[in-house]
């Protein structure tokens, strides 16, 4: 995970299905280990469940404060999904993947 | 994650604090709250922790320029705007200008999932960008237990709330963090443990029907503080304590006087009436004329163009004009003309508190020099007797502060002693009139005595005190062996002594009479004894001219003869006409 990838959006290239597509921001504070985690964690859990849908943010707030406001950011770190709506916020470093599905309301592919 | 700035702080040699600019709170704090560190703010719903740590930062902004931070946890900015828009403070236009940041901090548990480990950094970092971005001195955290709602870990939860306030320390920030009244803690979650340095606890009580808010200091370290239950109030001016003695007896003394309006009270306290800014208290029991004689000075005032406010608890306007009319005073000229302002309300209308607010707003619009208060005794209706004691001693030295005089009427029951006042205000009272029934032969009259007059002479007589259709007169008792005397005793006794002094009078003129004339028949006696005795000295002196002629007669008669006998000496015959003579007369 370079600092690129912590600052800027990561596009996951995806085909135009027209169906779900799935806008997930990860918001963290630097570089520590529970973030490390948990875009570690989310990167597995996206590539196993959500191939090809999906899109991850991240955001380190020691660089942009000021979005901390709108996703109304507590805790780090924390996952927001942003789409499909509504919004659904999984605080954590995502260790706990049942817990993230249930959150992500993600239906594990069968 | 975060380095938090190290601001450095002031080496803490004294205590600095912060002045919160609330009436009252900063007197009982001794100048606000700790100077860069947390406050704790508890009490149950409702009872105004928003709105204090509100009018802190706002205050802050305006009168200290002290940039503040908001972070609300219960309502939106748009609904903070709006409630204390009500109060008079425009926090968008104190956002505008980089005075205030109020940032709404949303939580809801049913849109967070937990998993795994988490901190509170996210917190930590908007309020910290929030501080920073306007260089705020001041923050307001409220509630903070909302992240108890919100969040399940409680652990973590209580590991970052201390890590919270320790940067907060760190920021250099005064934060007040405001928390809900617990059952056993004073906090629901056991904030009192992270703020250790100042708490403060605010109290909503209803007694007797009557709604009363209370504040107290349970702790403020490193600096003495009031240490009561201070009632405050919270109305369109915003949050208001009422120190008890916040003033610290330091309001001036004046050496101006103020006429009573009655001219023989006036002599008996020292010639020229009470002190201006000083209070009076005229207690007396019912119907012993305790509004007229403040209808008296109010009058007095009028005309040498005062303004006066006349709190009336007890009767309507019109009444007293009505009833103040019978004796002579025209009050409803000085209504007419502004100079009079009545206030009438029932004591039992609203609290105690609200009473004070509301006599306090009505002094402040009215700018009065007098203001009478008829009668305080029935304040005691909205309370009890502390509590009127302690808004009363409140209402003084509010008004000598702005030295306004104060008079107060008091109704005192018949049977209880007369030196005593139902609501126990008498020491705070610079000049105390007393208005007595002396009840004796079948009638009851009035009489006056100054039980007290601080700072100068005043008479130590009892004057009667009689209202007549040309207003009130002192009149002079009648002191005596058998007694004090007055009414139509003391006017039967006059009438006595002027009955004895007439009689007195023509007793001495009789005398003066007689004397004259006594001096007449006298200077008659003595005009007639001097006439007998001029009489009798004509006769006496005519023998007596008669003799002489008859002697010489003799003797020419003798000499004739002698010489017709050519007697040959001269002597001889002298001396033997002598002898002739002498012997004639024996």
């Amino acid at each position: 995970m370079s600092s690129a990838v912590m600052n800027s959006p990561e596009k996951v290239p995806q085909p135009d299905t027209g169906i779900e597509k799935w806008m997930l921001r990860l918001y963290v504070a630097g570089q520590t280990p529970k973030s490390i985690a948990a875009f570690a964690n989310l990167k597995k859990i996206c590539e196993e469940h959500l191939e090809g849908k999906y899109q991850i943010e991240v955001i380190d707030l020691l660089v942009n404060p000021t979005l901390a406001k709108d996703d109304q950011i507590l805790a780090l770190p924390t996952l927001v999904r942003k789409l499909p709506e509504p919004v659904k916020k999984i605080i954590g470093d995502l260790s706990n993947t049942e817990r993230v599905l249930v959150g992500l309301d993600v239906r594990p592919v069968s | 994650m975060v380095k938090t700035t190290h601001t450095t702080k002031p080496p803490a040699e004294l205590l600095l604090k912060s002045p919160t600019g609330i009436n009252g709170l900063d007197e009982i704090t001794g100048g606000g709250l700790p100077q860069g560190r947390p406050t704790l703010v508890c009490g149950g719903t409702g009872c105004g922790k928003t709105l204090l740590a509100m009018e802190f930062l706002v205050h802050g902004a305006l009168l200290f320029d002290e940039p503040g931070v908001f972070i609300s946890f219960e309502e939106k900015s748009d609904e903070l705007s709006k409630n204390f828009a009500s109060l008079g403070f425009d926090l968008n236009d104190l956002a505008a200008r980089n005075k205030l940041l109020v940032d709404y901090v949303h939580i809801e548990k049913s849109e967070i999932e937990e998993t795994g480990e988490y901190d509170l950094e996210g917190l930590f970092i908007r309020i910290g960008h929030a501080i920073d971005s306007i260089g705020a001195k001041r923050v307001v955290l409220d509630t903070i237990e909302a992240l108890f709602s919100g969040l399940a870990n409680e652990t973590i939860l209580r590991a970052e709330l201390r890590r919270l306030f320790r940067f907060l320390k760190d920021k250099g920030v005064t934060a007040i963090v405001t928390g809900e009244q617990g059952d056993r803690n004073l906090t629901r979650y056991g904030l009192e443990e992270y703020v250790a340095d100042c708490v403060i606890f605010l109290n909503h009580n209803v007694s007797q029907q009557t709604a009363t808010r209370r504040l107290r200091i349970i702790k403020y370290r490193g600096t003495s503080h009031g240490t009561n239950e201070y009632p405050f109030l919270i109305d369109e001016q915003g949050f208001s304590v009422m120190p008890i003695s916040s003033l610290g007896l330091d309001h001036p003394a004046g050496t101006d006087r103020v006429s009573t309006g009655i001219t023989r009270l006036d002599t008996m306290l020292g010639g020229e009436g009470y002190y201006r800014g000083s209070s009076i208290l005229v207690t007396g029991t019912a119907g012993t004329g305790k509004s007229t004689m403040a209808a008296h000075f109010v009058d007095a005032a009028c005309r040498r163009g005062e303004r006066c406010l006349y709190f009336a608890f007890e009767e309507s306007k019109n009444q007293i004009i009505r009833n103040m009319r019978s004796i002579g005073i025209d009050l409803e000229q000085w209504v007419n003309t502004g100079l009079l302002k009545f206030q009438n309300s029932r004591p039992t209308l609203y609290g105690l508190e609200m009473h004070l607010v509301a006599m306090h707003k009505a002094i402040e619009g009215f700018n009065p020099v007098i203001v009478v208060v008829d009668p305080i005794s029935n304040l005691v209706a909205a309370a009890n007797e502390a509590e009127v004691k302690s808004m009363l001693s409140r209402l003084i030295d509010y008004l000598k502060m702005k030295q306004i005089t104060a008079f107060c009427a008091d109704l005192t029951m018949a049977g209880s002693s007369r030196e005593r006042t139902d609501v126990g205000v008498s020491s705070l009272m610079d000049t105390w009139l007393l208005l007595q029934i002396l009840e004796a032969s079948g009638e009851r009259n009035r009489g006056l005595y100054i039980l007290k007059s601080r700072g100068m002479e005043h008479s130590n007589q009892i004057r009667e005190f009689i209202m007549s259709a040309h207003g009130v007169e002192l009149q002079d008792v009648y002191i005596g062996p058998g007694g004090v005397l007055t009414g139509s005793a003391r006017q039967a006794q006059e009438r006595r002594e002027s009955a004895e002094t007439l009689e007195h009078r023509q007793d001495i003129e009789r005398k003066q009479r007689e004397i004259e004339r006594k001096k007449t028949v006298i200077e008659a006696q003595i005009t007639a004894l001097h006439a007998q005795f001029e009489a009798e000295k004509d006769d006496l002196e005519l023998v007596i001219a008669k003799e002489n002629q008859r002697d010489k007669t003799i003797v020419q008669g003798n000499l004739a003869i002698a010489r017709s006998r050519q007697a040959d000496d001269v002597s001889h015959q002298q001396e033997s006409a002598g002898k002739t003579g002498k012997g004639k007369r024996s």
